[in-house]
């Protein structure tokens, strides 16, 4: 499982070393309602990326002291597995992942309708299976969806995408390799698409003003894209659900016309 | 509920105040509070610096002790952020280990100097692949009146300025210190600038009374030539990508203005 870097990222015809163009996501694929016990969840892909997220609640707070007088608490925890990663990765939470679930909470609490659940908790559980660069983002885009299959009101979905510099191109969803290459920039970005809203923008790296508002430019059109792939997967979830009622109801039907 | 009643008549003074123009404190809009930098007060550490924004006020140290480089750069030295939020600095923070808020800080402050590559840490190997300078920059936060990041970010800059190397040789693979000190080599001066967003008007500097009824936050950081080097948002609300444009259009002004308390040039 060794990457190796290759030489250029980019060639002479912008093309990017994993075949990318500039300006190009990589294969998304996410299934809604991915686990049993959770109140909500999902699964994206993204590159290499493996990702799930699962929903409880809103349910009773415990510890007690953390329940909110006028809305409910939406905790995060983002999470790698010791696997997911070339080195293995220690179980406990590190200052970096520490610092996501902060981000990650403040990226998706404002398209929450909390006030609507007073002094009850909502938790989110974000599970890196594989990571590929880009993780964050599309952690808040998958606990997006898994709010939404968890039935809670919500003003909007979230939906996220980094957008940087590679050897001094502007690049949209950067990988790990990518990511990781220097003197390059990484600026992650979460948007609700309907509100025109950003919930989470981090960045580091280095970037003039032209082109800091060129990579935003380019970071909310990846979170449009993001955001439809997204729509459409909560459509096929529910189709499918709404298909299989309708059959059960045709067999209940007959049954009650044999009697 | 009578504290969130109270702060929601707050929040509504301070956003009238805003729509006006004005703030609680009477600063304008894109005004820092007063800055007051003290270099070099605890002769113990190798650097330090006292930061005063108002009455937020942070202390920073510099230590720098021999280590092992990472694995993945044997050529450079260390940098290690640490930030501690000491109980009697606010009734709000409590002993124990690092919560959220003071990683997060820590984090911040960290990006700023490491993206723009502040120090050199390359001529801060002493044995490719075995032995380094590890530079420990611990922020600590004295008293809590609002925006401790920005305090952080120019008292942690002031203390690597103020940063004295001691001299060394390499003797049969031994280290020895030699009399004499240089100062730490620095490439680049980063400067955090945070903006408060209250009632759809963005702020510079918010204070604790802003900070508690602001709907988000975002700090923006940037290297001597003007550009962003690390950037944070903060807090449940949102920003429009004309709010964020407009930050970073005024805090390259402002960090310019910060930065020019801090180093001479």
């Amino acid at each position: 499982m060794s990457q190796k870097k290759p030489e250029k990222l980019i060639d002479e015809n912008d093309i990017r070393y994993d075949g990318r163009k500039l300006n190009e996501l990589r294969a998304v694929k996410i299934e809604v309602g991915v686990l049993g016990n959770a109140d909500g969840s999902a699964y994206i892909e993204q590159g290499k990326n493996r990702i799930l997220a699962a929903v409880y609640g809103p349910r009773e707070i415990h510890p007690k002291h953390q329940a909110l007088p006028d809305r409910a608490a939406l905790r995060c925890r983002y999470h790698m597995a010791p696997f997911s990663v070339q080195e293995r990765k220690s179980p406990a939470p590190s200052r970096r992942e520490l610092e996501i679930s902060k981000v990650m909470r403040e990226a998706l609490e404002p398209s929450v309708f909390t006030e609507y659940y007073p002094r009850t908790a909502i938790d989110l559980f974000v599970e890196v299976l594989q990571a590929d660069g880009g993780t964050r983002c599309a952690g808040i885009t998958v606990a997006s969806l898994a709010l939404a299959d968890a039935g809670i009101p919500m003003r909007d979905l979230v939906s996220a995408c980094a957008a940087g510099k590679v050897e001094g191109r502007l690049v949209l969803d950067l990988n790990d390799v990518e990511d990781k290459s220097s003197d390059g920039a990484d600026m992650p970005i979460a948007y609700m698409p309907n509100l025109n809203a950003v919930t989470l923008l981090q960045m580091d790296g280095m970037l003039t003003s032209e082109e800091f508002e060129q990579v935003l430019n380019m970071g909310i059109e990846g979170c449009r894209q993001i955001g439809q792939i997204q729509k459409e997967a909560l459509k096929a979830r529910y189709t499918a659900v709404k298909e299989a009622a309708a059959e059960k109801e045709e067999e209940t039907e007959e049954e009650a016309g044999e009697e | 509920m009578t504290s969130i009643m109270a702060a929601k008549v707050k929040a509504k003074r301070v956003a009238q105040l805003i729509a006006h123009g004005k703030r609680l404190d009477g600063r304008e809009l894109y005004s820092h509070r007063e800055v007051q930098i003290e270099s070099g007060l605890i002769e113990r550490a190798e650097g330090s610096a006292r930061v005063r924004l108002g009455k937020t006020e942070v202390l920073v140290g510099v230590k720098i002790e021999m280590g092992e480089p990472f694995s993945d750069t044997p050529n450079e030295g260390v940098l290690t952020v640490n930030a501690e939020l000491v109980p009697l600095a606010s009734p709000t923070f409590e002993a124990g280990p690092p919560d959220e808020n003071s990683i997060e800080l820590a984090r911040v402050v960290d990006r700023g100097i490491r993206e723009s590559k502040a120090i050199a840490t390359d001529d801060l190997v002493i044995e490719p692949g075995k032995k380094v300078f590890v530079v420990f920059i611990d922020v600590y936060v004295l008293n809590h009146d609002g925006n401790l990041i920005d305090a952080s970010a120019l008292g942690a800059l002031a203390a690597l300025v103020n940063t004295k190397m001691f001299n060394y040789e390499v003797k049969e693979g031994e280290v020895k210190i030699k009399p004499g000190y240089k100062p730490l080599p620095l490439k680049n001066h980063p400067v955090a600038v945070t903006f408060a967003k209250i009632n759809g008007q963005l702020i510079v500097d918010p204070w604790l009374e802003e900070e508690q009824v602001m709907d988000a936050r975002l700090t923006m950081a940037f290297e001597k030539d003007g550009k962003l080097c690390a950037m944070q948002k903060g807090g449940y609300g949102t920003f429009t990508m004309q709010q964020v444009l407009e930050a970073a259009k005024i805090g390259q002004q402002k960090a310019a203005e910060l930065r020019a308390l801090v180093v001479k040039e």
